[in-house]
């Protein structure tokens, strides 16, 4: 669903999440708007429009604040939004900018009353002598209007940026955490929230590694993992101690010594870490692959996936344009068997972990037309080409597809290419296996 | 930038990122890297041999003291010093990029003193850190206003030596107040006409950047206003820094007193938000 407005770079797709069922999908912008869609509901009388998403609201979450001590400007930038377990006819979200948190309430409003006795249709007050006789207001139905409200604001909470948030299965409770500590909030307190994580060393100057991302376990609500600039992962366990510096368990690949670069460690900096659903296996992403662990095993990851290889000679040009710093996302489909990824030239990769295959799709209105087929792309690296293989050196860099996400049931993708959604679906494999 | 050109085989020739221009071979120069060889070697200055090495190591340390390989990685650390000063404007820097970088630095600098061509002046006075202390993040990121002018023993205003000379400074002065420190940030800059180019636009870079409001917040013609802030903040040249380089507020821990406290901007945010709000 592209869209139609002039592109600016307010309106830039920064993050992407589907709710638990997956009839709600919320999008966040650099210009701190977060919009959501909505599945239609399939219906026979229209045929085409099965399951399709459209706007179900739009509202203005963040707004640019000035930071007056440190003359600094703080963005308004969604960098996270997290949807809350459904709990009555609302739907609630969390979404963050650099500093702060936000509660949202999404209500909806179909009816309203009609026939009051002292007010009229516009809600003056009524000339008491016109009043005759006694009615009772009576509920009408109106066009539907969806209200969002901001419930809870959680802010000075953070130093640095956050870079993640994650509502805790306890639904109670949800973690925030920046580029040096991690903070636990409880979703109906604002003033006050816990360090149960802190890397910042005595003196500045020995600051080497930094927090890039952290997730709640999807069953156990006392663990949680913590990504770090170096490549590891931090599984926590929040009954063993207040502040969980101590990791219960670190998982970490050894270097490559063949392989070894000034690059090493930049390309070795998870972007993004995912718990399956199932939760016994976590999905890390970094510079130039995707890997999925075990979560017995510290030692090295169960699977690695090579997103795109071809760029390992390359390192030093993406250094320089910093590209290499890029963070993409991952995301789990639902039943855990396949995993999805962005890259450049608005590509995006999926990984059967069952048959081990792989294929390169593009999310771009020149090859994609509505209910059209897409077509696996190929990245060619000299050698034999193939008609449609795109070359190396034509890769366009400013196209990149950081974020995606996977419905929670069915093979329904929603990809952000910078201010454009693209949801895709599966609708001959609807099912998963 | 619209497209990634690819690279061939041979190594490129270096082309850091907005080079400054070649620096003019200052009188008593050492230069390492684009073309300083010569003189490095003209000089007489020995270089560890291969054949120095450790056995194993022989042929890895002829590798990198093959030239191509160490003009790749001189052009390699200046792109990361450069791209260390050249931050955000209005926007605090992505401070795990910043942390990235300067670990490529901090690689690159162990592996140019593990072969010798990482010359560090000699300590000029006592007590100062060892010879082996790599450069830390915090000097490459440091203004120009915590920068003493160089001894007379460091004229040669070699880059790496002016780096390795600030690395040591520090620890044999007196602590002094950021507000004094601030006083002073022309001083520093009139002295330093025998800096090599590349470093002295970078300090310069850090004293000219950020928003214009943030230099007349601590001109000399809004002295009361810079007073007072100093007073609510107590960390007024971490301040200042920061709006560049977030590193560089959070690391400048040599300089100013231990109270200031300005290594935790949370505590220092909150109690002057509860002034300004107030």
């Amino acid at each position: 669903m592209p869209s139609h407005r002039m592109p600016s770079e307010a309106d830039i797709i920064s993050t992407v999440e589907f709710n638990h069922t997956g009839e709600l999908l919320a999008t966040g912008d650099k210009g701190g708007r977060v919009v959501i869609f909505q599945r239609e509901p399939e219906s026979k009388n229209a045929p085409h429009s099965q399951g399709e998403y459209d706007v179900y609201s739009t509202f203005q979450s963040h707004e640019p604040e000035f930071d007056y001590l440190k003359s600094l400007e703080i963005e308004e930038k969604i960098n996270k939004i997290k949807w809350l377990p459904q709990q009555n006819a609302a739907h609630s979200l969390l979404s963050t900018n650099d500093k702060t948190i936000k509660l949202w309430k999404i209500t909806e409003r179909d009816k309203r009353p009609e026939g009051y006795n002292l007010k009229d249709e516009e809600g003056k007050l009524k000339d008491l002598s016109t009043v005759t006789s006694l009615q009772v207001p009576v509920l009408k139905p109106m066009d539907l209007m969806v209200e969002v409200s901001p419930r809870r604001v959680f802010a000075n909470g953070h130093t640095y940026h956050i870079n993640s948030i994650s509502v805790n299965s306890d639904c109670e409770t949800y973690m925030s955490a920046d580029d040096l500590r991690i903070n636990l909030w409880h979703l109906a307190i604002t003033d006050r929230s816990f360090n149960i994580v802190d890397i910042k060393p005595a003196n500045m100057e020995d600051l080497t590694e930094v927090i890039t991302a952290s997730e709640f376990h999807p069953h156990h609500c006392n663990l949680f993992v913590y990504s770090s600039s170096k490549g590891s992962l931090r599984l926590c366990d929040m009954r063993a101690a207040a502040l969980c510096d101590k990791h219960s368990k670190l998982f970490e690949e050894p270097e490559d010594p063949s392989n070894r670069s000034f690059f090493s460690e930049i390309i070795s900096s998870v972007s993004d870490v995912k718990f399956s659903h199932s939760g016994r296996y976590m999905l890390t992403r970094d510079y130039l692959t995707v890997k999925v662990w075990d979560l017995n095993m510290e030692a090295r990851p169960i699977e690695t996936y090579q997103v795109h290889d071809y760029l390992r000679s390359k390192l030093c040009s993406l250094y320089e344009n910093d590209c290499i710093f890029d963070k993409f996302e991952c995301a789990w489909n639902g039943s855990d068997s396949v995993i999805m990824t962005g890259a450049y030239n608005n590509f995006f990769r999926m990984f059967d972990r069952n048959t081990k295959r792989d294929v390169t799709l593009e999310a771009s209105r020149e090859s994609s037309k509505p209910r059209a087929v897409l077509k696996p792309r190929r990245v060619c690296v000299g050698g034999k080409r193939r008609r449609d293989d795109i070359s190396v050196d034509s890769l366009d860099f400013t196209k990149k597809i950081l974020h995606t996400a996977w419905h929670p049931a069915e093979n329904i993708i929603a990809i952000a290419a910078t201010n454009n959604l693209y949801i895709f679906q599966d609708k001959v494999n609807s099912e998963m296996h | 930038m619209a497209t990634l050109c690819g690279r061939g085989a041979a190594p490129p020739p270096p082309r850091p990122l907005q080079a400054p221009p070649p620096r003019p071979a200052p009188p008593s120069a050492a230069g390492a890297g684009a073309g300083g060889q010569d003189t490095m070697f003209a000089r007489g200055l020995k270089r560890k041999c291969a054949d120095s090495e450790e056995d194993g190591e022989g042929a890895l340390a002829a590798f990198r003291a093959a030239p191509s390989y160490s003009l790749q990685r001189q052009s390699l650390l200046d792109m990361s010093l450069v791209k260390l000063q050249l931050c955000h404007m209005l926007v605090e820097p992505n401070l795990c990029r910043s942390v990235l970088i300067a670990n490529t630095v901090r690689q690159i600098q162990e592996e140019m003193t593990q072969d010798g061509t990482w010359r560090v002046m000699a300590p000029q006075t006592a007590g100062q850190a060892p010879l082996d202390r790599l450069v830390s993040t915090e000097i490459l990121c440091r203004s120009a206003r915590e920068v003493e002018p160089p001894g007379p023993g460091s004229g040669d205003g070699h880059a790496l030596d002016l780096v390795s000379e600030l690395s040591t400074a520090p620890s044999a002065q007196a602590p002094r107040s950021p507000q004094s420190s601030v006083w002073e940030v022309d001083s520093p800059r009139e002295s330093r006409g025998g800096f090599p180019k590349s470093l002295d636009q970078i300090f310069e870079t850090l004293e000219n950047k950020g928003p214009g409001s943030v230099e007349e917040l601590f001109s000399d013609v809004d002295s009361p206003y810079y007073n007072l802030d100093t007073v609510l903040t107590g960390m007024v040249g971490s301040a200042k820094s920061s709006h560049g380089d977030a590193l560089e507020a959070l690391a400048s821990a040599a300089a100013p007193p231990p109270s200031s406290s300005c290594k935790d901007l949370g505590e220092l945010d909150h109690v002057v938000e509860i002034l300004v709000e107030t």
